[in-house]
């Protein structure tokens, strides 16, 4: 996990991205992301944990730790796959307040911003509402308790 | 005549796991050197745009079709010059309007042979001339315990408006299986009918199989026991000649912008003696003759079922369309459409792991396909990098993905306008997709 702010993070991932001139390569970085995702345990590929509206399957599991929120995804689309991992190195083990307020800016920088678009029933959008919505869960059930 | 639908026989079976060979195509007589794509090209000018810096190569014209100079400009020409409000007006402009209107209304009825004008009634689409159906006709005439029949393969417009008339009406749907080969199995399909059955509703080609269905089969078997028959023309219009007295249906709908002509504009063809019982769809200017509170009464066909400002520009684009696609010829277009879909059919053969899907004898020019166990977004997202325009997914056929047991396909639909080469280019990239993720 990395550590460090989101907005860190962020400029780190910018600034890796910066390198590539060719779609290509950004590409293939995007799918070695994906395959460096940690293993989604089997247990949580279930239709509660679905992200809904993807054209490809999207499972995310959050956990709330010390404070921080933990996100768990996987996809079987790989792109997707990889993007997701991206957005989890910079959500993962934040605060529920750092979530909700990130602006997500990277995605745009590094190129992907088509992915973000309304028109890709991707799970891209819909996961970030998801870990947004997941995240102030953790925050009403805080106050609850 | 006869020779071209002979060579149309003798092409239209594509063996199953072989790889046709050129001489079998058109008797060796090349339809390339009668047929010239490039020239047709240049009358679509967005075919010229670069898309990621590489030139377009736009193989989703099943999704929607790309637009002719002669249409972009009959649309301009009348906004510029004779934009007015039809039927109501005294002056020159709603009587030119007028007129260009009903003309298109008159082409349609020639381009699908129908018997009378009053028999085609402009919609937006396939999907609301099949809604106006199931809430007009089927409404009126589908009662408890009733059964409708459709298809495993059929499109959620020809799917949905049954379910939400029979969750209304407490009535059934009945589902025509596939074969091996996804097409639709006869003998089941005659099997499925009822003294309760009331109604057909079939694709003519499927959007996502590109299978090409046995429709006049379909029709004489359901009349043979007094059942109507519609048939979901949105894919069979700009692939091949539909006459609709032939078919002998009694509910057609297409859309324009399928056929080369805007988006907004379709048409329903009803018989003449259906449409008169049916009730309006929706109510209305236009449809009426006489309002009054007491009673209103309504107008006669096919204005009846026309409520309010029509797509007046759409119309006229739409019968722009027609007359481009009359001016090439639909069998000149189906036999290098036929082309194309052979040899796209055998260099995709040639990619190890990847398989098509939708396998029938008869197809139309869509090819729809898997690259071994790469998801169809990623194919896709790959493939939009390098230009080129597929489209993934479950192509608004849910039912017809459960059943083949697949997520959803990368679908390339070819036109008139595409070429060997941009197929070549097509073919590129799914090795590159392979290289990217296997």
């Amino acid at each position: 996990m990395d550590t460090g702010t989101i907005q860190n993070i962020e400029n780190e991932i910018v600034d890796e991205f910066s390198v590539f001139d060719e779609w290509m390569d950004k590409y293939e970085y995007i799918i070695e992301m994906g395959k460096t995702l940690p293993h989604l345990d089997e247990k949580y590929k279930t239709e509660e944990k679905k992200v809904a509206g993807c054209q490809s399957q999207v499972w995310l599991n959050s956990k709330f730790e010390n404070g921080k929120v933990i996100f768990e995804a996987d996809s079987d689309a790989i792109i997707t796959k990889g993007l997701i991992g991206l957005l989890i190195r910079v959500l993962s083990n934040q605060t529920p307040e750092d979530i909700i307020n990130a602006k997500l800016e990277f995605i745009d920088k590094i190129g992907m911003k088509d992915h973000l678009s309304m028109n890709r029933a991707n799970g891209l959008t819909a996961m970030i509402k998801r870990m947004k919505s997941d995240a102030n869960e953790f925050i009403l059930n805080q106050h609850a308790n | 005549m006869n020779k071209e639908n002979e060579i149309l026989k003798q092409t239209s079976s594509v063996p199953k796991n072989g790889i046709i060979e050129n001489k079998d195509v058109l008797n060796g007589n090349n339809i390339s050197s009668k047929f010239d794509v490039e020239k047709i090209r240049r009358d679509f000018p967005i075919l010229k745009i670069k898309v990621h810096g590489k030139p377009l190569v736009y193989f989703d014209n099943a999704a929607t079709t790309q637009k002719p100079q002669h249409v972009l400009d009959e649309l301009n020409k009348y906004y510029n010059e004779y934009n007015s409000n039809v039927h109501r007006g005294v002056h020159y402009l709603s009587e030119k309007a007028t007129g260009a209107f009903e003309e298109a209304r008159k082409k349609i009825k020639t381009f699908l042979n129908a018997k009378s004008t009053s028999e085609i009634i402009f919609t937006r689409g396939t999907t609301e001339a099949i809604n106006l159906v199931a809430a007009s006709y089927g409404y009126e005439n589908i009662k408890e315990g009733d059964e409708i029949i459709i298809s495993t393969l059929e499109h959620h417009s020809n799917i949905v408006p049954w379910q939400m008339l029979c969750e209304r009406k407490n009535a059934k749907l009945k589902i025509i299986p596939l074969n091996e080969y996804d097409e639709l199995v006869i003998e089941e399909y005659e099997k499925l009918f009822s003294n309760k059955t009331k109604l057909v509703a079939v694709a003519h080609t499927s959007n996502t199989l590109g299978t090409i269905n046995p429709v006049k089969k379909i029709i004489e078997i359901a009349h043979s026991r007094n059942v109507p028959v519609l048939i979901d023309g949105a894919q069979a219009v700009q692939h091949t000649k539909v006459d609709v007295q032939d078919l002998d249906c009694d509910f057609f709908a297409f859309s324009g912008h399928k056929i080369y002509g805007p988006t907004g504009i379709g048409a329903l063809y009803g018989k003449e003696n259906l449409l008169d019982k049916m009730p309006p769809y929706q109510g209305g200017g236009e449809m009426i003759r006489h309002v009054r509170f007491e009673k209103t009464i309504y107008n006669d066909l096919p204005y009846k079922f026309e409520a309010g400002t029509p797509d007046i520009a759409g119309s006229i684009g739409l019968g722009a369309a027609l007359d481009y696609v009359n001016e090439i010829g639909l069998n000149i277009i189906a036999e290098y459409e036929k082309e194309i879909l052979i040899y796209a059919t055998n260099e995709f053969k040639k990619i190890d792991g990847l398989r098509i899907i939708g396998n029938a004898r008869n197809k139309a020019s869509v090819i729809s396909f898997l690259v071994g166990n790469i998801h169809p977004y990623d194919t896709g997202t790959i493939l939009d990098q390098m230009g080129i325009a597929i489209r993934t997914g479950h192509h608004c056929t849910e039912p017809l993905m459960r059943y083949l047991k697949i997520p959803g396909t990368a679908r390339a639909s070819f036109a008139f306008y595409n070429t060997k080469e941009e197929i070549d280019l097509l073919v590129k990239g799914i090795l590159k997709v392979k290289k990217m993720f296997e």
